[in-house]
């Protein structure tokens, strides 16, 4: 029986003899932070990519570079001045707040109020006009009959 | 020869199509009725000349015709017939001829399921299809002719771009565009309302079916396109918010919100003009997104070749049908009536509020879409607006809208009361606040997103239960099972498209809060471990695909001890355009998906490999395919039935007269 | 009444705001550097490997620098316009050998001629990151006092080089 659970042992872990396979990068955490940092970067040659995804010989050579500024230990906000000082505001998936960007910021949350408030005043004023409802129910009425009608004839 | 035929017949369906737009509208404006029955048959004419033109392309490209430009352009004699095939919409003009032949398509569904509609509605409804048509016609014949000869021919096709060599390209692009063009009908049934003046409720449920349908077709098309880069970009993302992607989002966006309105327009009457300005924006959303994708003025991943001329034309054609139904809009709009009341806090309410959130959210992709365009246009520098600004706008407002997916269904019609919701919902509160608190914990890790994620699920699936726990409740009939029988399928069809947005959301929370990832150097015989999951690399082999090489990987994968999959991913090379592709290896899963791509080749065999362990990303999908399946059952519900039984035959008069008098 | 012109006035804008996005490349991004002095660099030479090239030895001239490569296909198509230029001596073009192999280059410029005064050797792309190139060929524009005054970003046509460059250099060099 010991030597039947010895040989099962064997043959169901191959992974025992295997040597581990070794990351790509040096330091886990050095490719940690420039993944974090790669995502929100865009890679200028191509299409629509990140500098995480590309390929491009270029996107290589900026993670490479992000790379060695992360190991001389400079901060993100340094890594990105870094890239903005030569490629611009372009370079960032996440656009910096500025007097130009502040629509863009802004836009969504000021669609949101304005609909909301929007909604509110022209349910309120609606509920004041249409008071007498007594019209609009004999209206459905007649379109459900209108409906009603159609059905019967086929 | 056959591509002449396909030719001429594009030139005589224009003609028709000139003729479908006009007479049948004036004949509606004067009331001519033998103009008005011109509009049937010149459809049906349209769908088979174009249905023509379609058939002549693909014996084309089945025929490996050099001669014709477009298919020396995206074919190779390598090429798999059935990828020959889907070439067809592989490119511009081919693309082009897809959107068409789907909108005769839709044409002539709406002649074979509006026989219920008066006369005049019917003929404005094709005469505006029919005018889309033109449009889409003399695009394809002035500066987008797919049958342009080469001569002399080339001996060989240059090949479909290799990206699109995968089975996603067969279907997906005819799913989306069932969806985009399908937005054409409610689009038209509004433009001929806001003609004839007739805006009644009658007007709202016979949208709806339509609507619905092609609000299916868009989800399921959206997904099919999300679940194709998943596994064909090969680095394991599953939407980017690339323009093109966005411009598919925004119709649907509209979409999901004239789902919602035409629901109080069916019922109360109410907001008619709210809802015939969604039907306009979802369609004109499909058609801006054409235009973005084929204009070349934002850059995308899957842009197509651009050519200013092309966007000079679709621009005036957006302008013309845009502008002019806007103009329409603004111009018959104010005289439409009010319809039933009902108070702020009732389902017309909720459901109005949804719309709000969901056109705020549609706003925020348009806007973060153009903005580098509006900035670049004033010449205020160059920036991108990419996923981080996406996500960071879109968690805050569709996390209102979510939440209400929750209230809405419990609502009364007409007025509800706060109290009496809070005190039906509050144990789905109490159950989606526990488990978004321990369920975290209990998994391992707690971040604010994650919790959020599964509150907002487990809100919406343990209020569906509330909600069908009344619903039984409330119906007649003995015994359990006859009772859920009786409830109508409209509720199931909604119920299921609200579990699938549950669905959907577990998907996203699980992959963004546990999916693990790791690049490594791996020699043969080498193991790598991920999630559980112990990858060994057994090597890469030549193979020999039909108009490709690649080196195949081998990869066997270890849990507890068991051998659980081998996987296959590769590295092609496309020898017409000597392209170099990654083809990740997934082993799909109910919890998970393995996922494994082959990197570079480095010194000594080894390979540069990356691996993921994606928990429940398969459920992102299944939630779309659950919506798209809530839809389909509601419109099989049996209030819309009859429409689809119908004989040839028309209103009678006295029902036209009271449906204008209604108006 | 007006709230109903509301939807067509947005989407009026919308349209005017597309017809000139038609007119634009999404693809040209322009460069922060221009104005600002152009960064320092010091790099072998391709023809004679024992010199460098630097910025510092070009003070008190306005000059070009050029990113050019032997795989660059667009560095093809500019290339008789630079030749022609370079016999005209209006303004000396500087060449930066981006990302290449030395025997290519030189057997590159052999073929087709060479424009350049003196070429840097930039192998690992380092010059490039350092002055925003995204894609070869790109030139500079460099005034006496080693000041960027202008960018041309793809390939430096006749009518770039007649209608911006040319004057551009002219007025530098009169200042």
């Amino acid at each position: 029986m010991i030597w039947l659970a010895l040989i099962a042992l064997l043959l169901f872990t191959p992974s025992a003899w295997a040597g581990e396979a070794r990351p790509l990068g040096d330091d886990p955490a050095v490719e940690e932070r420039l993944k974090h940092l790669a995502v929100e970067l865009r890679c200028l040659v191509c299409q629509n990519q990140t500098l995480a995804d590309s390929n491009a010989p270029l996107a290589e050579d900026l993670r490479r570079e992000v790379r060695e500024m992360i190991v001389k230990n400079m901060s993100d906000k340094e890594i990105i001045d870094f890239l903005v000082s030569r490629y611009g505001d372009f370079v960032l998936y996440r656009p910096p707040l500025k007097s130009t960007t502040t629509l863009l910021w802004v836009g969504p949350f000021v669609l949101l109020v304005g609909g909301g408030i929007a909604l509110v005043v022209a349910l309120k004023r609606r509920g004041r006009k249409v008071a007498d409802a007594a019209i609009t129910e004999e209206e459905h009425r007649r379109v459900e009959q209108l409906l009603s009608e159609g059905v019967k004839r086929s | 020869m056959i591509p002449e035929i396909g030719h001429f017949a594009l030139i005589l369906a224009l003609c028709v199509a000139l003729v479908q737009g006009i007479l049948p509208i004036y004949g509606a404006a004067v009331g001519n009725s033998a103009l008005m029955a011109v509009a049937k048959p010149a459809a049906r004419t349209q769908f088979l000349l174009v249905l023509t033109a379609f058939g002549c392309l693909a014996y084309a490209f089945a025929d490996k015709d050099f001669s014709v430009l477009y298919v020396a352009a995206t074919s190779n004699s390598q090429l798999p017939l059935h990828y020959r095939l889907a070439a067809i919409w592989g490119a511009h003009e081919g693309s082009l001829l897809l959107w068409t032949f789907i909108l005769t398509i839709w044409m002539f569904a709406v002649t074979l399921f509006s026989t219920h509609l008066p006369d005049t509605m019917r003929s404005r409804i094709l005469g505006v299809m029919g005018l889309v048509s033109v449009g889409f016609l003399l695009f394809m014949l002035s500066v987008s002719n797919p049958f342009e000869r080469l001569i002399p021919a080339a001996p060989e096709g240059r090949d479909l771009n290799p990206l699109l060599q995968d089975p996603g390209m067969v279907i997906h692009p005819p799913m989306l565009y069932m969806g985009y063009v399908g937005f054409s009908v409610a689009f038209a049934f509004a433009l001929a309302a806001l003609l004839g003046g007739n805006l009644d409720a009658a007007w709202a449920r016979w949208s709806r079916p339509w609507t619905t349908v092609a609000w299916c077709f868009l989800t399921v098309g959206i997904a099919m396109g999300s679940g194709w880069a998943y596994y064909e970009l090969g680095w394991g993302g599953w939407w980017f918010w690339d323009p093109v992607e966005n411009a598919s989002f925004m119709p649907w966006l509209a979409g999901t919100a004239l789902v919602h309105s035409l629901a109080v327009t069916d019922k109360r009457g109410g907001f008619k003009v709210w809802t015939v300005l969604l039907a306009i924006m979802a369609f004109s959303l499909s058609l801006l997104g054409t235009f973005l994708v084929r204009s070349g003025v934002l850059t995308s991943v899957h842009a197509f070749a651009t050519d200013p001329k092309r966007g000079m034309f679709i621009l005036a054609f957006l302008a013309v049908v845009i502008g002019g139904s806007l103009l329409l809009y603004a111009w018959r709009a104010p005289r439409v009536g009010l319809g039933g009341s009902f108070s702020v806090l009732s389902r017309e309410g909720l459901l109005l509020a949804n719309n709000v959130l969901l056109v705020a959210a549609m706003g925020s992709v348009l806007l973060g879409t153009l903005y580098p365009l509006f900035l670049d246009a004033l010449d205020l520098g160059k920036i991108s607006v990419g996923p981080p600004y996406f996500d960071s706008v879109f968690v805050p407002l569709m996390t209102p809208a979510l939440f209400l997916i929750g209230v809405g269904p419990l609502a009364q019609w007409k007025q509800a009361a706060l109290p009496d919701l809070a005190k039906r919902l509050r144990w789905a509160f109490g159950v989606s606040i526990a488990t978004a608190v321990a369920l975290p914990f209990a998994l391992g890790t707690w971040t604010p997103l994650l919790s959020l994620g599964l509150l907002l699920a487990v809100w919406i699936f343990s209020t569906a239960v509330v909600g069908v726990r009344e619903r039984v409740g409330h119906v007649a009939g003995d015994g359990y099972v006859a009772r859920l029988a009786g409830v109508p399928r409209s509720y199931w069809g909604m119920l299921l498209a609200h579990c699938g947005i549950a669905v959907f959301i577990v998907g996203v929370t699980m992959v963004k809060g546990f999916e693990t990832e790791q690049d490594v150097r791996m020699n043969v015989g080498e193991t790598a471990t991920i999630g559980g999951y112990t990858f060994r690399f057994d090597g890469v082999q030549d193979v020999m695909g039909p108009n490709y090489t690649a080196a195949r990987g081998t990869f066997h994968i270890i849990k507890d001890g068991r051998e659980t999959a081998v996987m296959y991913p590769e590295k092609r090379r496309y020898t017409a355009q000597n392209q170099v592709m990654t083809e990740a290896a997934i082993d799909t899963g109910f919890l998970r998906d393995l996922y494994v791509s082959l990197g570079e080749p480095l010194d000594d065999g080894a390979w540069s490999v990356r691996l993921y362990h994606k928990p429940f990303i398969d459920w992102i999908w299944g939630g779309c395919l659950l919506m798209a399946l809530g839809g389909v059952v509601a419109v099989s519900d049996r209030r819309y039935r009859p429409a689809w039984r119908r004989e040839p035959q028309t209103v009678p008069a006295g029902a036209r007269l009271a449906s204008r008098q209604i108006a | 009444m007006t709230r109903f012109f509301l939807p067509l006035a947005i989407f009026g804008i919308m349209v005017g705001f597309l017809a000139v996005g038609l007119t634009l490349n999404p693809r040209e991004i322009p460069s922060p550097l221009v104005g600002k002095e152009a960064p320092a660099f010091s790099r072998q030479q391709l023809h004679e490997q024992d010199k460098v090239f630097a910025r510092k030895d070009l003070a008190g001239q306005v000059w070009l620098l050029n990113f050019w490569a032997s795989w660059c296909s667009g560095c093809k198509i500019e290339h008789p316009v630079l030749m022609e230029l370079a016999k005209s001596g209006a303004v000396p073009i500087y060449g930066m050998d981006y990302k290449d192999q030395r025997d290519e280059a030189l057997a590159w410029l052999n073929r087709w001629g060479n424009p350049y005064q003196i070429v840097g050797v930039d192998l690992e792309g380092r010059v490039g990151i350092d002055y925003g190139v995204y894609g070869v060929p790109e030139t500079y524009v460099i005034d006496k006092q080693g000041v960027i005054r202008y960018k041309q970003i793809g390939p430096v046509t006749e009518e770039a080089l007649a209608k911006t460059i040319l004057p551009l250099v002219k007025e530098l060099q009169a200042k």
